[in-house]
């Protein structure tokens, strides 16, 4: 088991051994995080930027605590604060950066397609936190992780996306990575925001709320962003909250032991009610810590990732 | 590559067996004793030891498994991806008399990193190191407290413990490269 | 000055034949001359293919205001190496072409390069802001051929309504861009499944084809001439064909990106594989295929769209839309030829007859006795890749730097003067 790419950019090229080995070894990290010491010395002396050029606390903070737990400088450059908007081209921030010998860097770009671009410009390792409406690959991970702890075995879920699918990085990450380990998905969503093309997705699209909650083990709630979206997405939040929104009452027709999921941050009482947000069945805290181990894991694979020399097994 | 075998099954079973008596005689009757296996070979050995001396009649045994692969101080020029095995001790280390088991001690570095990865669970009041074989050539200044064999060697051998749980049998093989 | 052309085969939109050229001057004197006619200068062609110089109705040259990108001279460079030898400029220049100075400041700066002949196309609007008609009469006298708003189409009704009055007066046509703004959105590549895929903003067909219907029933109301853009997909050639059955005075034209490529090559967020309107489905670059062959389209043009690398250098939704293609247009268009789907003959026609057409340019677009000797001498066997050294224009934008092609000019001659020699 490798993975053995300079990046990691998105779930869409990557083999089901790949996502394995990736959330195997975040698993593994999972242990650290209830430690007293949460620390190990594994990336001691590597360098690793979070160069975020669309604003995000929770994700930034993530890939934060993922790195210093790993021993490796964790160093922060936003946008708002860089020279980006004064008019300096991206590839020039990169080289910027670049030029101060980092290992990784870890983008979050507004742009679909930018984090690809970027890394094709550099020699350092880039993990992608979120490019446009394309991918967030650490999120299908920490869900895929999330999922597993809790149902076991992967293969033959049946998992439920519902929101707006069409701007959501994160539902087309687990839309890529979920049927390869034999998920089986049904998405779910305002007309107005479910692509038109989504047959290139190979899910069900479902026609309303009951059938895409009707049987699920899993249903992941997508964030409404009516603000960023625009108001001929949805009418109101109200009306969202009705149609789209996940109750009680609708989490009833899934399976008995259904685990509801959110990327955060959530609307209460827009596409989450509070008593299903707060209630036994929500993994959603469960996937905040989990998508550190996640982001360890990502960091710890590429950071270690320069492949030299040869490795005796007996060199102890 | 020319390899020859330096123990058979049972030996290994014997020296086992011996060093299971070393390690009751240093440490009196419930004080626990408490095996740290370092992953992969390590853990199998402590797994045997624990059960010898569950046979001998001890019952304050407890047994841990250490995954040293992120304490490691060559882990970039190792050439593939290592996975992680993972670390379980369900145990607190504080205040503990911890031994280290591995299957080969060599330049002690393994024993280093798996010192360092121990003390970021917690401060053992003391730590061990028991190992099957004693191969020599140490690069830092860590000696074994419970040995089973010192095999004398020169750099360019190497030496391989076989056990069932990974192998299918039981041996050491010494080879000889170039 | 004569300069004969020997052993050529001769393509005109009606015929091939073979024989020698004699031109005289500016103008082609006979296109049976004797082999051994008295030339100041003989050009032996091999029996390769001759055909009248290409008229490309659709290129920004970026000149007056973004001459980084482009300038008249560098595009006439680009055109005469492409096998160009008069081409239709856009009239979104800083400041836009929406006066007679900037049309003539143009044509006079071309014709003092003696490359090729510009043939501007003025602004419907003042500062293409889509109110204030532009004088298309005194345009038109000053050698504007047509009038467009171009990417910044005509979105109230009205104002397209009066444009087309107004410019059929004078007999210019109106061409339209057609691109409903508001549907297009911050998209900027095709709403098919790449879009699904790349999380990159979509622009649907509808944008183009609710236009493109508009400006059709535009011309039915008014009896004026429009001439559709760069049409990109399969309903837009429905409602071409249309009009066309109807009686409607409608032409249009494509591109050769639209006929030989999809939205697949935006699969790795290539932005030289950006423009507007986008790369669309296969069903659409088959219907652009079949519609050269059905001859419902009109003619084959370019969208020559010059970027500075610094600018495609960008993240995809900030890169300009536009390729450069002038150079291309003849390999691309042979490629056609090449797999059957037209003739020598056709090529022709959707090359340089008809578009002489649209632009009421009877003395070119054909060879013959009489007419001017744009000429352009064909090697459709060669293959070259397309590499910087080869390109003449000022910018690299284009999908196919770097790529194998088949098919170029061997030489350029413009009014009677070799402008082009292939680099040997």
């Amino acid at each position: 088991m490798a993975y053995k790419r300079k990046d990691l950019l998105g779930m869409k090229d990557l083999t089901k051994e790949e996502i394995l080995y990736l959330l195997d070894t975040a698993q593994k990290f999972t242990e650290i995080n209830e430690r007293d010491v949460k620390k190990v010395p594994t990336l001691k002396g590597k360098t690793v930027i979070n160069l975020f050029f669309e604003p995000s606390t929770r994700t930034r903070t993530s890939f934060e605590i993922a790195g210093k737990r790993l021993s490796a400088d964790t160093i922060n450059f936003t946008a708002s604060a860089s020279s980006t908007t004064k008019g300096e081209t991206l590839l020039d921030t990169v080289h910027n950066m670049e030029a101060m010998r980092p290992d990784i860097f870890v983008v979050r770009h507004q742009f679909s397609g930018s984090v690809k671009y970027i890394a094709e410009n550099t020699d350092v390792h880039v993990v992608n936190a979120g490019d446009g409406l394309n991918e967030h690959p650490t999120q299908a991970l920490l869900d895929m992780l999330t999922i597993r702890q809790a149902k076991g075995d992967l293969n033959g879920l049946e998992v439920a996306i519902i929101g707006d699918i069409t701007h959501s990085r994160v539902a087309r990450s687990d839309i890529w990575a979920m049927p390869r380990l034999g998920i089986n998905l049904r998405l779910f969503g305002p007309s107005t925001m479910i692509p038109k093309h989504h047959e290139v997705f190979g899910c069900r699209v479902c026609k309303n709320m009951q059938e895409a909650v009707e049987g699920a083990d899993v249903i992941i709630m997508l964030r409404i962003q009516r603000e960023r979206q625009g108001k001929l997405l949805v009418p109101s939040t109200k009306e969202y909250a009705k149609f789209f929104g996940l109750t009680k009452d609708k989490l009833a027709l899934a399976k008995k032991d259904a685990l509801v999921m959110h990327p955060g941050p959530i609307n209460r009482g827009v596409e989450l009610m509070s008593n299903v947000a707060d209630s036994d069945q929500s993994g959603v805290l469960k996937q905040v810590s989990n998508g550190v181990a996640v982001r360890m894991a990502a960091l710890y694979i590429l950071g270690i990732g320069s492949n030299k020399g040869g490795y005796d097994e007996n060199a102890s | 590559m020319t390899q020859k075998e330096i123990m058979n099954e049972e030996e290994i079973s014997r020296t086992l067996t011996r060093m299971v008596s070393q390690i009751i005689e240093s440490i009196k009757e419930n004080d626990g004793i408490c095996l740290v296996g370092i992953r992969r070979g390590g853990a199998y050995l402590a797994s045997r030891l624990a059960q010898i001396l569950k046979t001998a009649g001890r019952k304050d045994v407890l047994l841990g498994f250490l995954d040293i692969t992120l304490y490691r101080d060559d882990l970039t020029t190792i050439h593939d991806y290592p996975v992680l095995h993972g670390t379980e001790i369900d145990f607190d280390v504080c205040g503990r008399h911890i031994i280290l088991v591995d299957d080969v001690v060599f330049t002690g570095r393994t024993t280093r990193a798996a010192m360092d990865a121990l003390i970021d669970l917690g401060r053992p009041k003391k730590i061990s190191l028991a190992a099957l074989i004693d191969r020599g050539h140490r690069e830092l200044p860590i000696q074994p407290d419970f040995v089973g064999k010192v095999v004398p060697t020169s750099l360019n051998e190497i030496i391989e413990v076989r056990l069932k749980e990974q192998a299918g049998n039981d041996c050491v093989l010494i080879q000889k490269t170039a | 000055m004569k300069t004969l052309l020997k052993n050529c085969k001769i393509v005109n939109h009606n015929n091939i034949t073979e024989g020698n050229i004699l031109i005289d001057g500016d103008t082609i004197a006979s296109v049976s001359a004797k082999a051994d006619e008295k030339a100041d200068k003989v050009i032996d062609c091999g029996g390769k293919y001759v055909v009248p110089g290409l008229i490309d109705l659709h290129v920004h040259f970026r000149d007056p205001g973004l001459e980084y990108k482009e300038d008249i001279t560098s595009g006439a460079k680009a055109a005469v190496a492409g096998g160009v030898t008069a081409a239709c400029p856009m009239a979104n220049t800083k400041p836009v072409n929406d006066n007679r100075v900037i049309t003539e400041y143009m044509i006079n700066k071309a014709k003092k390069d003696g490359l090729i002949d510009v043939f501007p196309i003025g602004a419907v609007t003042k500062g293409m802001e889509g109110e204030e008609l532009t004088e298309m009469g005194d345009m038109t006298d000053g050698g504007a051929i047509g009038f467009s708003d171009d990417g910044k189409p005509v979105m109230t009704a009205e104002v397209f309504r009066r444009a087309c009055e107004y410019a059929s007066q004078f007999g210019a046509m109106v061409i339209s861009h057609a691109e409903d703004k508001s549907l297009a959105g911050a998209g900027v590549i095709h709403e098919g499944e790449v879009a699904a895929i790349t999380g990159l903003k979509g622009i649907p067909s509808e944008c183009e084809e609710v236009m493109v219907a508009r400006d059709i029933l535009m011309s039915k109301l008014t009896g004026a001439h429009v001439h559709i853009c760069h049409i990109s997909s399969k309903g837009t050639l429905e409602l071409v064909k249309w009009a066309k059955s109807m009686g409607y005075n409608v032409t249009c034209e494509v591109t050769p990106h639209h006929f030989t490529l999809t939205e697949k090559e935006l699969l790795t967020y290539d932005t030289n594989a950006k423009m507007n309107p986008p790369l669309r489905a296969q069903e659409d670059m088959d219907a652009m295929i079949e519609g050269l062959k059905n001859g419902d389209i009109d003619c084959i043009v370019t969208d020559h769209a010059p970027h500075h690398p610094d600018e495609k250098a960008q993240e995809f939704d900030l890169a300009p839309f536009g390729i450069t293609g002038i150079q291309t247009l003849l390999p691309l268009s042979l490629a056609l030829v090449d797999k059957d789907v037209i003739d020598m003959k056709d090529f022709v026609r959707l090359t340089s007859y008809t578009p002489a057409r649209l632009i009421n340019k009877s003395d070119r677009g054909e060879i013959a006795p009489g007419k001017l000797a744009d000429i352009v001498v064909l090697d459709t066997e060669l293959e070259y890749v397309f590499d910087e050294k080869l390109n003449r224009s000022k910018s690299v934008n284009t999908p196919w730097m770097g790529k194998k092609l088949k098919g170029a000019a061997l030489y350029t001659i413009k009014s009677g003067n070799v402008v082009f020699e292939f680099p040997k």
